[in-house]
């Protein structure tokens, strides 16, 4: 006869984490460093992000702006910052964040379908590659107690791929009650894999902690719970997060005014919640494409080439503006429309993340971004 | 005491009903014999049945949901800034509106249907073709898809299928066929006579033909292949756009408009193909579809989705020369499948996806109000939004994605609401008919300590047999 007291003396057994297998076990071997990739889904204006001031043709293509910097925190002798990013600002006076200018993927058209595809694939034509960057990269670093986590309900396809990879949402669905959870184990008990996700459900879920939360709209809720996520001795090293909507192709400063809000709110509580493993952290924040130099006909930008990212983390030598300046005058543009990218995206990134891991970075760029001309930056990282 | 350790076999009756079926309806009378059940359907299979509820989904329709699509930019273009977010807003909720709709349809379909081993295949092939309501043109278009094009054809030959699906409006805009553009089509030369810059080939539609529809990965095609597929796929467009206004309509929506297509004789896979206009690509397709790289691919996918994540090759092999041996008579290739003994294999061999766990759970629970448009925001919670598979290549069907403890929790999450929604007199009866022969002994425990029905419910909702078939 089976009784209740034996089952959940099996339960016990059955639920240890390593029964999900030897990906798993693998993982957890886990490193102290952390890395947060944050997508700014729709092409950021990088010119509003960090606006070069100091060029002439700048000031002429966006003259009904300018007044928005006029006390805004100045990045160096050409750029300033825009004023809603303050929280951003203070870790770059702090040396901790920097701005990279003028980069780009090599994607060279302006598609955000196709050059999402490429950012988040590593491919060099789009949809040629059906596993992410970020996948690959979980092969090179190795993971947490849990694995790299997206917070969002499905996994986005930077994550995807042979390595393991979970996601985290808070749920629009009302709390499972005690009397229901409690029977879990039981009903689990005979089955292995059944109760080690249960137990890792749980634990990542106690983790995030996220019971306030029925979703991910807030952008400061993103940031509180990818500090959690990553926290956490036994959460995940690497996360993911997404930040839609940049696409401005109207009224453009009223709009980014919100975004890089909501931006520098994610920053603020990420930086509050990760302070005590801070050192160990390395934020990216990309884009796919730029925008265009000169304002269209509705108080927008058109969909362009070069744009801007952002480095962050404990031990990051930041506090510059990483730009080789092509300049606005016509001549200088690509394409005579767009801001010329002069840096690759995938080199800063494939840079960034090597240095962060002490990783071989020619190795890193090779799977990550295979194809490529660019060598990795360097220098980065402490 | 023996069942600690091991998870209960399958009975043919659980494997016909879950493994090939959408699980067990409430107040069905089981099936006598698995095989024979499962073949009946294959022959009373109904494209456009009544719970459809006579709606159409032609090319008509696909025509007016793009000409809106076009209609809706003007009058956003037009309109000064002050109404443009209005205007924008209202979009954005009817595109909601459909999209919620539909997936609402489609989960009544799949309830109702008395074929529901030829229904999981329906969401087969749709997957197989995915497309994405992440692009903005497809929310309006994915009714006229799955259920006007997809649907007709899955009992039919895969050629069919494969031009009705990959040359669908709602394809020729996922992957913005529609504004790829042969660079000596005659719209190309007006361009360059005026000064204006070249809008180029777009190669998606035919590198996923390619890769994802017919040859598959390792097919023997090369990026020339890829390239001039794309060529001969030039001039394909949709009904309802303004300025192809004078391209000649296709099936489903289609058009081909003679003004963008790369003129020229095209060579794909050691083939040439004459330009005939709108018949070279239909041409190349005819061809694809019976090669015997696509036999294979379509083998091993059909495998693997009721044989396993490792499909056993013996099996491949014989859905293979099936496919090649009917020239791709689908319900040849689903017969093969019921005769098959490695798909009755009496241990799970799949953990299921969310969309066909919440389908077992609305045919388990019989209740027609729970098919409503709550369900796309279940499916949301539970990672995987309907028809939004964010990629070309659709939904993976390995377990390594679903599997997940996430997953596993917004499952319990949804078996509870749903359970609390459901009015039971025995969920014992119930759980014994929908896993026939086939319940653990820990299951039937824990459902009989439960102490109400509903829990009892919510917990044989989220039971190992109802995770897998």
């Amino acid at each position: 006869m089976l009784t209740r007291r034996t089952m959940l003396a099996g339960s016990m057994a059955g639920a240890s984490l390593a029964a999900l297998g030897p990906k798993l076990a693998f993982a957890r071997a886990a490193s102290e460093k952390r890395l947060l990739v944050l997508v700014m889904r729709g092409a950021t204006d990088g010119l509003a992000l960090a606006a070069p001031l100091a060029d002439p043709a700048y000031r002429q293509h966006r003259a009904r702006w300018i007044e928005t910097y006029a006390d805004a925190r100045k990045l160096d002798g050409i750029f300033a910052l825009h004023p809603r990013l303050d929280e951003f600002g203070k870790l770059y006076a702090d040396g901790e964040a920097l701005v990279a200018h003028a980069v780009a993927t090599d994607y060279r058209e302006r598609s955000h379908f196709d050059a999402q595809n490429l950012l988040e694939t590593g491919g060099t034509q789009p949809f040629q590659r059906r596993d992410g960057f970020l996948n690959r990269f979980l092969g090179l670093a190795g993971g947490g107690e849990l694995p790299a986590i997206a917070l969002a309900s499905a996994l986005p396809l930077a994550l995807r791929g042979d390595n393991p990879a979970s996601t985290y949402a808070p749920s629009p669905l009302p709390k499972a009650s005690e009397g229901l959870i409690e029977r879990l184990p039981d009903l689990y008990s005979a089955d292995p894999q059944l109760a080690a996700l249960w137990q890792a459900a749980q634990q990542a879920d106690g983790i995030a902690d996220a019971s306030d939360m029925r979703n991910l709209a807030r952008a400061s809720d993103v940031g509180v719970l990818a500090a959690r996520m990553l926290r956490d001795p036994k959460g995940a090293r690497i996360a993911m997060v997404d930040l839609p909507g940049w696409d401005s192709h109207a009224n453009q400063m009223g709009m980014l005014d919100n975004r890089f809000r909501q931006l520098d709110g994610l920053i603020a509580e990420f930086r509050k919640g990760i302070s005590p493993v801070w050192k160990d952290t390395l934020v990216m924040v990309v884009t796919e494409f730029g925008r265009t130099v000169a304002m269209n006909g509705t108080n927008g930008t058109d969909h362009g080439t070069g744009s801007a990212a952002l480095l962050l983390g404990g031990s990051l030598r930041g506090g510059k503006v990483l730009a080789d300046w092509p300049g606005l005058a016509p001549q200088n543009l690509f394409e005579g429309r767009d801001l010329k990218p002069t840096l690759s995206l995938e080199a800063l990134m494939a840079g960034a993340m090597a240095e962060h891991y002490a990783l071989d970075a020619e190795k890193v760029m090779r799977e990550l971004f295979p194809g490529r001309t660019a060598r990795p930056v360097d220098g980065l990282v402490a | 005491m023996e069942q600690i350790g091991k998870i209960a076999a399958m009975t043919p009756i659980s494997i016909a009903l879950n493994r090939f079926g959408l699980g067990y309806r409430r107040e069905d009378a089981l099936p006598n014999d698995a095989k024979i059940w499962l073949k009946q359907q294959i022959a009373a299979y109904e494209p456009a049945p009544s719970a459809l509820g006579g709606r159409s989904f032609g090319g008509a329709d696909a025509r007016s949901a793009v000409a809106e699509t076009f209609a809706f930019r003007g009058r956003r273009d037009e309109a000064g800034t002050d109404r443009r977010a209005e205007i924008q807003q209202a979009r954005l909720k009817n595109l909601r509106n459909s999209y919620i709709g539909e997936v609402a349809l489609r989960a009544r379909l799949a309830l109702e249907s008395d074929t529901p081993f030829m229904e999981r295949l329906v969401h087969f092939w749709s997957n197989h073709f995915a497309v994405s309501v992440d692009k903005s043109q497809v929310p309006t278009l994915i009714g006229a898809y799955e259920f006007g094009a997809i649907r007709p054809h899955v009992a039919g030959h895969f050629r069919d299928l494969l031009k009705a699906a990959s040359l669908h409006p709602a394809m020729l805009a996922y992957l913005d066929q529609f504004q790829s553009q042969g660079p000596d089509s005659p719209a190309a030369k007006a361009r360059q006579q005026r000064g204006r810059p070249m809008r180029g080939l777009n190669e998606n539609l035919g590198r996923e033909i390619l890769e994802l529809h017919t040859l598959g990965v390792g097919g023997g095609y090369t990026q020339e292949d890829v390239k001039e597929l794309a060529r001969a796929l030039t001039g394909w467009t949709m009904q309802g756009i303004p300025y192809a206004d004078k391209a000649r309509p296709q099936a489903n929506g289609a058009a081909f408009f003679d003004w963008i297509h790369q003129p020229g004789t095209r060579r794909i896979m050691g083939r040439s193909y004459a330009d005939e206009g709108e018949r070279q690509a239909l041409a190349i397709l005819d061809d694809l579809a019976v090669h015997p790289s696509t036999a294979r691919f379509i083998a091993t996918k059909l495998a693997r989705h009721f044989a396993g994540d490792t499909p056993p090759q013996p099996l491949v092999d014989r859905l293979a020369d099936t496919f090649r041996e009917t020239e791709g008579h689908l319900p040849s290739l689903y017969t093969v499948l019921v005769d098959a003994p490695e798909c009755w294999v009496s241990q799970p061999v799949k953990f299921r996806q969310p969309w066909e766990w919440a389908i077992g759970m609305i045919r388990a629970s019989g209740q027609a109000g729970q098919a409503d448009r709550q369900f796309a925001i279940m499916m949301r919670a539970l990672g995987q939004e309907v028809w939004q598979p964010g990629s070309p290549a659709g939904w993976d069907d390995r377990e390594a994605s679903w599997a997940a403890p996430n997953a596993i929790l917004r499952r319990v999450e949804a078996a509870e609401r749903f359970a609390e929604q459901t009015r039971l007199e025995d969920t014992r009866a119930l759980a014994e008919a929908m896993f026939p022969g086939s319940l653990s002994e820990s299951t039937m425990q824990t459902i009989r300590w439960a102490e109400s029905n509903e829990m009892g419910f919510a917990l044989l909702l989220v039971s190992p047999e109802m995770m897998r078939r």
